[in-house]
């Protein structure tokens, strides 16, 4: 990777925890993401792969300030080398971050999707344009959002983020309910525009779809990501790879091996100290109850102590 | 045994488009039959049908000949792709895995439930966990056959693979028959012994 | 609840009549001070709020069990039974709340019963509502579905999954019936076609204050009413609390 790439977003130590009832009137503190450490580099897509349910969206929601009231948040995050904080949030989102939603429940239900798309900062050209691209019909444009199919929606959702060019798309999930071609074009069409410039954070539980696209990918474990590595290295395989758990993780896909590892992920509100994966870790030494860095191994990022 | 699926046509009310147009599949004990295809394709609303969940527009589903039993433990059981709707958010995970019948000390050692589950809520497990006492409360011997919603597409890959190995140990030892529904090549390459792909051409996307 | 039960077993004679005292302002000695034939108003209108609260008791405890039973025989006797009772909840909430009730009232002879029995009629279509739709929900769920695959029989998945489920937003819906029972007691009362005038309550007393409203007697009409308020809103309170403790899922924003 060359290093003269510049860095658009950068997540470093971000922590969010849950202010939650736990029996009765009690309130508990629930930790859902620890010291999560991330970057987004321009004309690069990075994929966060990991179960679904483990917490990937809230980073997304953490980082378009869409958390709900009772969540707080720790560390920094960081755009375009400035701290990205509610006042910068309204002037680039919707402009230069885009955001591809998981569902249409995030459309306007008493707006016209046209309309919709198009929004405060676009033109009716533009948007016709991009319909286009995605195969949408001009009768789309006149639809509520309730009339369209689940891959007509997708597509909405996706016209409306990549409309203005933006210099950071999120895309959580973009591509379940889309018909294996229709993926395909979209993925296509994301490394069209990340080579145009844009930096694409793609989370996802498919780790097909990674595989194909991403220039990196992250993944994330128990709320947090153990291992950054370029893509290259998942495809090679596992040998290539840093931290045990995307060892593991690799191993485990119908693909290879299928051979899974014993035991399960801890979750929030129950978890060990220091290595979040030393419980299941083959290599466990007494090194692992610290406190474990981000560390650089060879053009990766590893939150591990025996990664060489 | 045979588990036999004749003509099934299936749509919601008489104006909507058809789901499913004259299916027609037969499985034996010990087979493990894989359906892919595209999402919204039917293969979920099949495999309902198939167990007794939704009453096909036309055809008939058999067991041996005979139609299924509308009392007591139907011998088709089906486990569904998301545990935490299929299990009461009211109830200790110890009912909920004793609720028709009592899973000995081996399956659920073998399942990989542990004891301190039992006195848990279902909130307070994860996907994976919670599949694991939907697959085994079924799991009794009056089970003949087995259908596999996209049970592991939610969970991780790790996971996935902890639960399948199981699922295939157990489908051998007690020699029932598998209907496996998946999106996912790969898996069904490795889980089954005959795949069938459901058209493509029904949902226009 | 204190003042309720106060209110029960109150002697008669703390507001009974003292030609005497009449319109006094509020002292000490009588805090919301005395109407027009020199009843203490303080002593008036905890017995007037009592009462109240007997009358609201009666008529949402009646009113929710007509609410249940219809609600759950119309999510589970089929479609049949399913229409009508959705067509008397629509006519019952289509027309206006108050003109029912004072019509009920009227026909039945005003009187206790007769408005006990005007707001118990007036006010089970919501919660039918509200138990129709829960039990519809929790029959089409996966887990019920899966429990009679199971081969369990329809009477212990009512017993085990439904009732427990209803249960919580039944009587949450039951305490916050209670505030719309008591204000509508007290309106009826007010327009005087409730409860008689010889009895103390708090639209009685509201319908007298009117009165002499105009002569300065503000007295008359601000504690009794701020009372009521203060009253409704309680069980508002409680109501909410309960769905909070018993939903925590809801409580987390």
């Amino acid at each position: 990777m060359e290093e003269s790439k510049k860095t658009i977003l950068e997540v470093k130590d971000l922590v969010v925890s849950f202010n939650m009832y736990k029996k009765g009137f009690r309130k508990e503190d629930l930790e859902v993401i620890h010291s999560l450490s991330i970057d987004v580099k321009e004309k690069e897509i990075v994929a966060i792969v990991g179960s679904s349910g483990s917490g990937k969206s809230i980073l997304a929601s953490a980082i378009l300030g869409l958390l709900p009231g009772n969540a707080k948040t720790g560390g920094s995050i960081d755009y375009m080398g400035q701290p990205l904080d509610d006042v910068r949030r309204k002037q680039v989102l919707g402009t230069e971050i885009a955001y591809i939603p998981q569902s249409v429940d995030h459309l306007d239900p008493v707006m016209k999707v046209g309309p919709q798309v198009v929004g405060v900062h676009s033109t009716k050209e533009k948007q016709r344009k991009m319909f286009q691209k995605y195969q949408l019909d001009e009768k789309v444009e006149q639809m509520y959002p309730f009339q369209l199919s689940g891959g007509m929606a997708r597509r909405v959702l996706i016209s409306a983020a990549v409309l203005e060019t933006p210099k950071l798309i999120i895309a959580d999930e973009p591509t379940p309910g889309l018909s294996v071609d229709l993926a395909m074009e979209t993925l296509k069409h994301f490394r069209k525009i990340a080579d145009e410039g844009t930096g694409i954070l793609l989370i996802t539980h498919d780790i097909d779809l990674a595989f194909e696209v991403a220039d990196r990918i992250a993944v994330f474990y128990a709320g947090t990501i153990v291992e950054i590595s370029p893509t290259e290295d998942f495809k090679r395989g596992k040998e290539y790879l840093r931290h045990p758990y995307s060892q593991a993780f690799l191993a485990a896909l119908p693909q290879n091996e299928f051979q899974p590892i014993p035991g399960t992920q801890p979750y929030a509100g129950n978890l060990p100290e220091g290595c979040l994966f030393a419980n299941r870790c083959p290599y466990v030494s007494d090194r692992c109850s610290g406190e474990i860095p981000m560390r650089e191994v060879r053009g990766g990022k590893v939150r591990c102590v025996n990664a060489t | 045994m045979q588990l036999k699926v004749e003509h099934i046509d299936f749509r919601y009310t008489e104006k909507s488009p058809w789901i499913l147009r004259d299916i027609s599949l037969t499985i034996e004990s010990g087979e493990r039959v894989g359906i892919v295809g595209p999402s919204g394709c039917g293969k979920s609303t099949l495999a309902k049908i198939i167990a007794g969940y939704e009453k096909p527009t036309s055809g008939i589903v058999t067991i041996d000949g005979q139609p299924l039993p509308s009392k007591g433990m139907c011998p088709v059981q089906m486990i569904f792709q998301h545990p935490e709707y299929a299990v009461n958010p009211r109830w200790k995970m110890k009912k909920t895995l004793n609720e028709c019948w009592q899973p000995g000390d081996e399956l659920i050692q073998q399942m990989g439930i542990e004891k301190d589950w039992l006195n848990r809520w279902p909130a307070e497990l994860s996907g994976g966990e919670l599949q694991r006492f939907c697959i085994a409360r079924v799991l009794s011997p009056d089970v003949k056959f087995l259908l596999c919603d996209e049970v592991t597409t939610m969970l991780d890959v790790i996971t996935q693979a902890q639960i399948w190995q199981v699922l295939l140990e157990n489908a051998k030892k007690n020699d029932y028959g598998m209907l496996i529904v998946t999106h996912n090549m790969a898996l069904a390459e490795k889980v089954c012994t005959r795949i069938v792909s459901l058209g493509t051409d029904t949902n226009g996307l | 609840m204190g003042a309720f039960l106060w209110g029960l077993f109150m002697n008669p004679e703390k507001y009974a009549v003292h030609y005497a005292d009449k319109f006094l302002a509020p002292s000490l000695e009588h805090p919301f001070g005395t109407d027009f034939v020199g009843r203490d108003m303080f002593y008036r209108c905890i017995k007037g709020l009592s009462n109240s609260i007997v009358v609201g008791i009666l008529a949402s405890a009646v009113s929710s069990v007509v609410a249940l039973v219809l609600g759950i025989a119309s999510a589970v006797c089929g479609k049949w039974v399913d229409m009508v009772v959705n067509w008397c909840v629509d006519l019952c909430m289509g027309l206006p709340h108050l003109v029912l009730l004072m019509l009920i009232s009227f026909m039945l002879g005003k009187g206790v019963k007769g408005v006990t029995i005007a707001v118990a009629l007036t006010h089970w279509p919501s919660l039918t509502r509200i138990v129709r739709a829960e039990v519809m929900q929790i029959r089409s769920s996966q887990y019920v579905q899966a429990a009679y695959k199971m081969g369990i029989s329809k009477w212990k998945v009512a017993v085990t999954h439904i009732v427990p489920h209803v249960l919580p937003s039944y009587l949450i819906g039951l305490v916050l019936l209670f505030p719309h029972a008591i204000m509508h007691e007290a309106s009826i009362t007010f327009l005087g076609f409730g409860l008689p005038a010889e009895m103390p309550a708090i639209g009685v007393i509201l319908s007298e204050a009117m009165k002499h409203l105009a002569t300065g007697k503000w007295w008359l009409a601000l504690f009794p009413g701020l009372l009521l308020l203060i009253a409704v809103v309680l069980f508002d309170v409680i109501g909410d609390n309960l769905k909070k403790l018993w939903n925590p899922g809801s409580g987390n924003e």
